[in-house]
C-alpha cells in the first residue's frame, strides 16, 4: 500500500514523456501514397505553373520562404544543382514560396540564381493542400502524380538523389 | 430541313438548356455564414505555425488564410465536421486541438477520470480504516502501576 501511491504516478509520467518527446514535424504525413493535389500558380516571371502539366515527370515540390534561415539557404544550392543534373532525365523541381513578401522572395531567387520554376502561394491554399506547417518541406511526386515521400527540413544531395533515383527506376506508364 | 427535323432540333436545344440550368442549380448556392460559425470550426484547429494557439485565435497570416478556407467551405454548404475533416485529411490528427476520443488518444481523456476514481476509492478505504480503528479502541481508564503510585507518594511527601 505504501508503494502503491508513488507507483501510480509512473504510467502518468510515461504518457507525458511520450507526448512531449513526439515531434509533430516528424509525424507521418497522411498524404504519402495519395495523389498530389493539383495547383495552378504563376511563376515570378509570370509564366503559368500547373502541376498537371508535369504528369509523366518526377516532381520535386519544395516549399520555402526567404525568412527561413538557415535551412532554406542551405538547400537552395542543392536543389539548383540537382535540378540541373536531372532535368534531362524527366525530373522537374518546383519551388513554392509561402508566407513571404514578393520582394524578399524575388531577391532570394536572384541571390541563388534559381533556374527551376518558382511561384508564390499567395492564398495559402497550396500549403494547406499539402499539409505544410513549416519550411522547408519537400514532396517527391512520382510520374503518376502520387506523393511518394515527404522530407521535412533542408534537402541534402543524398536525400534528393535517393528519392529521385527510386522514382526514376520505376517503370513508366 | 423537315418539320420533324426542326422539332428534333428544338427538343435538343431545350434539353441542352434544361441541362445547363440544372447544372447551375446543382452548384451549391452560397449560404450566409456568420463570423461565429467560422470561429467555431477554426477554434478546433491548431495553428500550424504557432502550436499553442487555435486557428481562430492566431494573428498569423497562415491562420487567416485557413480561416478564409473554412469560411469558403462553409459558404459552399459543407457541414462543419466535414470542414474539420478536410484539414485532418491533409495534416493528420495533429491539427486537432482536442485529441480524438478513440484509439491511443482515448488514454488522454480516460486518465483524469481514472485518477479521480482511484483517488475517491483510496479516500474511502482510508476513511473506513480510521473509523474502524477509533471504534476498536475503547477509552480504557488510564492504568497507574504501583511504581508510579510510589513515585507520586514520594514527590508529594518531599514537598517544598
Amino acid at each position: 500500500m505504501r508503494w502503491l501511491i508513488p507507483l501510480s504516478a509512473v504510467p502518468v509520467l510515461a504518457l507525458l514523456a511520450y507526448g512531449f518527446r513526439v515531434n509533430p514535424r516528424e509525424a507521418p504525413s497522411p498524404l504519402v501514397g495519395r495523389p498530389a493535389a493539383v495547383f495552378a500558380l504563376q511563376t515570378f516571371e509570370g509564366a503559368p505553373l500547373a502541376l498537371e502539366a508535369q504528369r509523366g515527370k518526377v516532381v520535386v515540390l519544395n516549399f520555402w520562404a526567404s525568412w527561413c534561415y538557415p535551412a532554406c539557404y542551405e538547400e537552395a544550392p542543392v536543389l539548383e544543382r540537382n535540378w540541373r543534373a536531372y532535368r534531362d532525365r524527366g525530373v522537374v523541381v518546383i519551388g513554392v514560396d509561402i508566407q513571404d513578401t514578393p520582394e524578399a522572395a524575388r531577391k532570394f531567387v536572384r541571390d541563388f540564381s534559381l533556374s527551376f520554376p518558382n511561384a508564390r502561394d499567395t492564398t495559402g491554399r497550396v500549403s494547406v493542400d499539402y499539409g505544410v506547417y513549416g519550411v522547408p518541406e519537400t514532396f517527391f511526386i512520382d510520374r503518376r502524380g502520387r506523393i511518394r515521400a515527404k522530407h521535412v527540413g533542408g534537402v541534402t544531395d543524398e536525400t534528393f538523389r535517393t528519392n529521385v533515383e527510386t522514382l526514376l527506376a520505376e517503370p513508366t506508364g | 430541313m423537315s418539320a420533324r427535323g426542326a422539332a428534333l432540333g428544338l427538343a435538343l436545344a431545350l434539353a441542352v438548356a434544361v441541362a445547363v440550368a440544372a447544372g447551375a442549380a446543382a452548384q451549391a448556392p452560397t449560404r450566409r455564414v456568420t463570423e461565429q460559425q467560422v470561429h467555431d470550426v477554426a477554434a478546433q484547429l491548431r495553428c500550424v505555425v504557432c502550436q499553442t494557439l487555435s486557428v481562430a485565435d492566431s494573428p498569423s497570416e497562415m491562420a487567416s488564410q485557413m480561416r478564409a478556407i473554412v469560411r469558403e467551405r462553409l459558404e459552399a454548404g459543407e457541414p462543419p465536421e466535414r470542414v474539420v475533416q478536410f484539414f485532418v485529411d491533409r495534416y493528420g490528427e495533429w491539427i486537432l486541438l482536442a485529441p480524438p476520443r478513440r484509439g491511443f488518444t482515448l488514454l488522454v481523456w480516460a486518465a483524469p477520470v481514472v485518477a479521480v476514481a482511484a483517488g475517491l476509492l483510496l479516500a474511502a478505504v482510508l476513511l473506513a480504516r480510521w473509523t474502524r480503528r477509533r471504534r476498536a479502541a475503547p477509552a480504557a481508564p488510564p492504568v497507574v502501576d504501583p511504581a508510579m503510585r510510589e513515585r507520586i507518594r514520594r514527590e508529594l511527601e518531599s514537598g517544598p
